[in-house]
């Protein structure tokens, strides 16, 4: 007998024509023009929210919003229309723009704005840096200035557990930690409370989130509000080594990748695809508990994007020379460092040296005013 | 006097009970379409009627119940949106205490037409004593066999369900109703899947407003060919109007669509003019959502029109000139109102209300309301006028649900039309943030 | 009025009441019950205490954190104890044309407190509230379920009066 095929559908997307199974999303008709050729890869639409392994994500952070120039004959919708890419289906014929069209990326900008102006952008002491998608969001799509200037929104500090740490403020609401409590725990206990721009993710009364998968929620979470304790300011990403890893475990598929400092096990995360999705969830003992060299057998350094600052440091300086224009970028713009000055230790010394400069910007300042 | 279709009977003493009710022709209507008439008919009758949504979006309501998926072996609901919280808009509320029964007719009628046997009335919990009256008089109507099982023994049965809100504007959005008669936060859901395909409880949904399905009794019973000769053009039939502010009789008004708005606010049949000795200065005409018009943009479009009181007319000239008549929530302003506070108190309404799902809106409300409340308060800063326009240009139609874009036409179109006045908050600090403060005294004085 | 009995548990009759309401609605829908459910707690607490909502909870056979998630997002529910007569002020524009600013500001005076805050003697507890509906009678106010509409200085000392006896 022959095989029935699915009727696939066929659409453009940033000119390119895909053809996908009746059903799927935009955004995973983006994603499969990049899977099958990688130079592609920038053209996929950026999520916040969405994530396909938590059915009913998505739709919320609108960073992914992209342009229908042109629906299909059976949708009466009128087009054109922005709509969330994470969450419409694709409908035969359709033409989409993302990465070519000006007002797209207008709007995207905007929702960068949007989402930072209450973020405490404090990155320098946040423990996401570096694989926080928040700041790949902004360097990619964002302004380097603000026009926020009222004051940014606040919340008092809960205490959620000995091995979550929640840290409301830098908290974007894309819900995954909620679904990610509904969908693989067996008992919520955190949800999103309040509303407006007072909606907090919090238990309510103080109650530690206790259960044995609950700490995917650190993985899942796309920003610094949710971190792991045990790796708290302990070290940044990008000094440390990433390994796959397996273990044999009764509660989860024991495979996940842990973190070097050295020797020493620093922290332990659930493996993520290229979209930065976590397909196999881990169990908190694996997370939490197996942090040492003996509990995991080493499958080898885990692929890293070069693109990505954890690669930093990870290859030796012969096998990725610096490309020229950076070299003479560099040359032009950095200042070279005096290093010529004494080395004081005495502290009259730095003291009276720290009046004289207190002096000289207060002059400074003064002048520039008079000016 | 124009003709009256929802509130002719309104001011009978006792309406409120059956027996009144009854005595001057009510479920007259239910009695026709249960024994002479099938399902089908009586959507087409809404359809002929031209009948609009009467909660703001103005969409065909005849063809939002053509929508109804109707797969086999699931239940439809029909849900009334009793949720009136726009600011300006209060003729629900007025239309349910004074005369329940026209509502309860109106939900038989409908939900035999789109056949659901459980029907919801979902009313904002602040009117929990409106929520009492309803009880009262689908107790009654069931006592008289018009609701339950069986009704008048054709079969059909019914049940009617009045649902409490809690508080929260957003569940005026029909997805963010449904959530909340599910037990749930009040967040819009994205669509599709819109309700009519899966809504409560994933099954297929209409949702109408409370004045909408009112008028369904009227339309059964003069036929929809005679409500379509109501009105003009494709503004059909009646509308009640909320008229607040500053004028001499404000009050909840049914005007035949297509009415001029100089009649509308000057003639005593309805608000009466401007209160005494004052003189307009602007308008909302259709809840706080819709563009506020200054005083040369009322009663005369652009192109020196009549400016009526319909669809069609009120958005004449879009939103350059024009606004919206949304909900029929009428607020007028003499020149005592000061734009710029009003703005600020309406964007903190937006801020307050907006339920946090979507960043746009979550993030954007909070920041205009701000920016607002500096300006009124004497820390305004040129650049925030245009500022203000950006923030509400990059919410207006990026948001889940159509909240975004309410928060966002106040505070473009009170700038668009009143940009002096803002200017002169910034200009003059000290004097705009006192209380009381308003523009023209200081171009007066 | 605002103490909270232990163990939890409501009256006879409002717990027959809660019943009748689960049965409203469809097998496995009983969550729909949350919000009517909660309006009936508070009438018998005064507002719901997080034991309140655990034994909502309980009564509907959902989660706790359903409960908090639903009752913070309403503004209805009181997550805190108030005064015996809750006074929820409108400040929305078409009330606040209406002269509602002034008549707040009155109000305020008059019982020595802000919003947000209790009397000394627990009789009053005033809330801000938005858009109550009623704006072509303004400026209006509301305690429990009765509305106090076109109020005037004059009124204000009338009712505060009439509900300090």
């Amino acid at each position: 007998m022959e095989e029935v095929k699915p009727q696939l559908i066929k659409i453009t997307f940033d000119g390119i024509e895909v053809e996908v199974a009746p059903g799927t999303t935009i955004m995973q008709a983006a994603r499969k023009i990049a899977e099958a050729d990688e130079s592609q890869a920038g053209l996929v639409p950026p999520a916040m929210c969405y994530y396909k392994p938590l059915p009913s994500s998505g739709g919320k952070c609108r960073a992914c919003l992209v342009r229908v120039a042109q629906g299909s004959a059976k949708d009466p919708r009128p087009m054109p229309k922005l709509v969330p890419s994470c969450i419409t289906q694709v409908q035969e014929g359709m033409v989409v723009e993302n990465t070519t069209n000006d007002a797209v990326l207008e709007t995207r900008k905007s929702i960068v704005e949007f989402l930072l102006i209450n973020h405490p952008l404090d990155c320098p002491i946040c423990d996401q840096a570096g694989e926080c998608h928040l700041q790949d969001f902004a360097f990619e799509h964002g302004s380097a200035k603000t026009r926020y200037e009222e004051e940014r929104r606040t919340f008092d500090k809960i205490d959620i557990g000995p091995n979550i740490q929640l840290h409301m403020t830098r908290c974007i609401l894309c819900y995954r930690c909620v679904y990610t409590a509904d969908q693989i725990t067996n008992k919520r206990e955190h949800g999103v409370m309040g509303r407006g721009d007072a909606a907090e993710i919090s238990t309510y009364i103080s109650n530690a989130i206790d259960n044995e998968f609950s700490g995917n929620v650190i993985d899942v979470c796309p920003v610094g509000a949710l971190t792991d304790k045990t790796f708290r300011f302990k070290n940044r990403v990008w000094f440390s080594k990433p390994e796959d890893a397996h273990c044999e475990c009764d509660k989860c598929s024991g495979k996940a990748i842990v973190w070097y400092r050295g020797d020493e096990v620093i922290r332990v995360t659930a493996r993520k695809n290229v979209w930065g999705e976590v397909n196999e969830f881990i169990c908190n003992t694996c997370r939490f508990d197996r942090k040492k060299t003996s509990d995991w057998v080493l499958e080898g350094p885990t692929k890293v994007k070069r693109s990505s600052v954890i690669s930093a440091n990870k290859y030796r300086a012969n096998l990725v020379p610096k490309p020229d224009f950076a070299m003479k970028l560099a040359a032009t713009q950095f200042k070279p460092i005096d290093d010529s000055r004494p080395y004081v230790t005495d502290t009259e010394t730095i003291r009276e040296q720290s009046i004289e400069n207190n002096d000289k910007a207060n002059h400074r300042s003064l002048l520039s005013q008079n000016n | 006097m124009a003709r009256k279709i929802l509130t002719e009977h309104i001011n009978v003493p006792g309406i409120e009970t059956f027996d009144v009710y009854r005595k001057h022709g009510g479920y007259t209507a239910v009695e026709k379409v249960i024994k002479t008439m099938t399902p089908e008919e009586v959507v087409e009758e809404a359809k002929k009627s031209g009948v609009r949504g009467r909660g703001g979006a103005g969409f065909p309501m005849g063809m939002k119940w053509g929508f109804l998926a109707k797969p086999e072996g699931v239940p439809r609901y029909l849900v009334c949106n009793a949720d009136e919280s726009e600011p300006g808009t209060f003729k629900d509320h007025h239309l349910m205490k004074s005369i329940p029964h026209l509502l309860i007719e109106g939900m038989i009628v409908s939900s035999f037409a789109l056949g659901a046997n459980k029907s919801f009335i979902y009313v904002r919990g602040e009117l929990m004593y409106v929520i009492r009256i309803l009880e009262k008089a689908i107790e009654e109507a069931k006592a008289k066999g018009f609701l339950g099982k069986n009704i008048l023994g054709s079969g059909y049965d019914l049940e009617l369900v009045v649902q409490p809100g809690g508080g929260a504007y957003i569940c005026g959005e029909e997805t963010a109703l449904l959530e909340s008669l599910e037990g749930k936060r009040g967040n819009p859901r994205n669509k599709p899947p819109f309700p009519a395909v899966k809504g409560l409880y994933q099954s297929p949904t209409v949702v109408n407003n409370v004045e909408s399905i009112s008028n369904m009794p009227w339309i059964i019973n003069n036929g929809g060919d005679a409500y379509a000769a109501i009105g003009i053009g494709r503004s059909t039939g009646t509308k009640l109007i909320s008229a607040s502010g500053h004028i001499r009789k404000p009050g909840v008004y049914e005007i035949e669509l297509g009415v001029s708005v100089d009649e509308f606010l000057n003639s005593d049949e309805y608000c009466g003019g401007i209160r005494d000795g004052h003189y307009l200065k602007a308008l909302v005409a259709g809840g706080s959502s819709v563009p506020i018009l200054p005083a040369h943009l009322i009663t005369k479009t652009a192109n020196g029109e009549d400016r009526l009181m319909s669809y069609e007319s009120l958005s004449d000239g879009s939103f350059a000139t024009g606004t919206m008549l949304g909900s029929g929530g009428f607020i007028v302003f003499d020149e005592t109102a000061c734009i710029v506070r009003n703005t600020w108190n309406f964007s903190r309404f937006y801020h307050h209300e907006s339920c946090g799902q979507c960043s746009p809106c979550r993030e954007g409300t909070g920041w205009m309301e701000k920016v607002l409340h500096r300006i009124e308060h004497g820390h305004g800063n040129m650049h925030d006028i245009d500022l203000l326009v950006d923030i509400s240009k990059k919410i207006e139609g990026n948001t889940i649900c159509p909240l975004g874009d309410a928060a966002a036409w106040p505070v473009a179109s009170a700038i668009r039309h009143f940009r002096d006045e803002f200017v002169w908050h910034i200009t003059h600090p000290h004097e705009a943030s006192q209380p009381g403060a308003v523009y023209r005294d200081a171009v007066l004085a | 009025m605002t103490e909270t009995s232990n163990p939890v548990a409501f009256t006879p009759e409002r717990l027959e009441k809660v019943k009748e309401i689960i049965d409203r609605y469809p097998a496995g829908r009983q969550k729909s019950a949350l919000l009517p459910v909660l309006h009936i707690a508070q009438e018998q607490w005064g507002w719901v205490s997080s034991e309140v909502m655990d034994y909502v909870a309980g009564l509907l056979d959902i989660l706790p954190v359903e409960v908090y998630e639903v009752a913070t997002f309403y503004t209805m529910y009181h997550l805190d104890a108030v005064g015996k007569h809750v006074i929820e002020y409108c400040r929305t524009g078409p009330c606040c044309l209406m002269g509602g600013e002034d008549i707040y500001d009155y109000l305020k005076e008059k019982l020595g407190i802000n919003a947000g805050e209790t009397t000394p003697d627990g009789l009053f507890t005033l809330k801000e509230v938005e858009c109550l509906a009623a704006c072509g009678w303004g400026p209006v106010f509301q305690i429990r379920e009765k509305f106090y509409m076109n109020l005037t200085r004059e009124k204000v000392d009338q009712i505060i009066e009439e509900l300090s006896k």
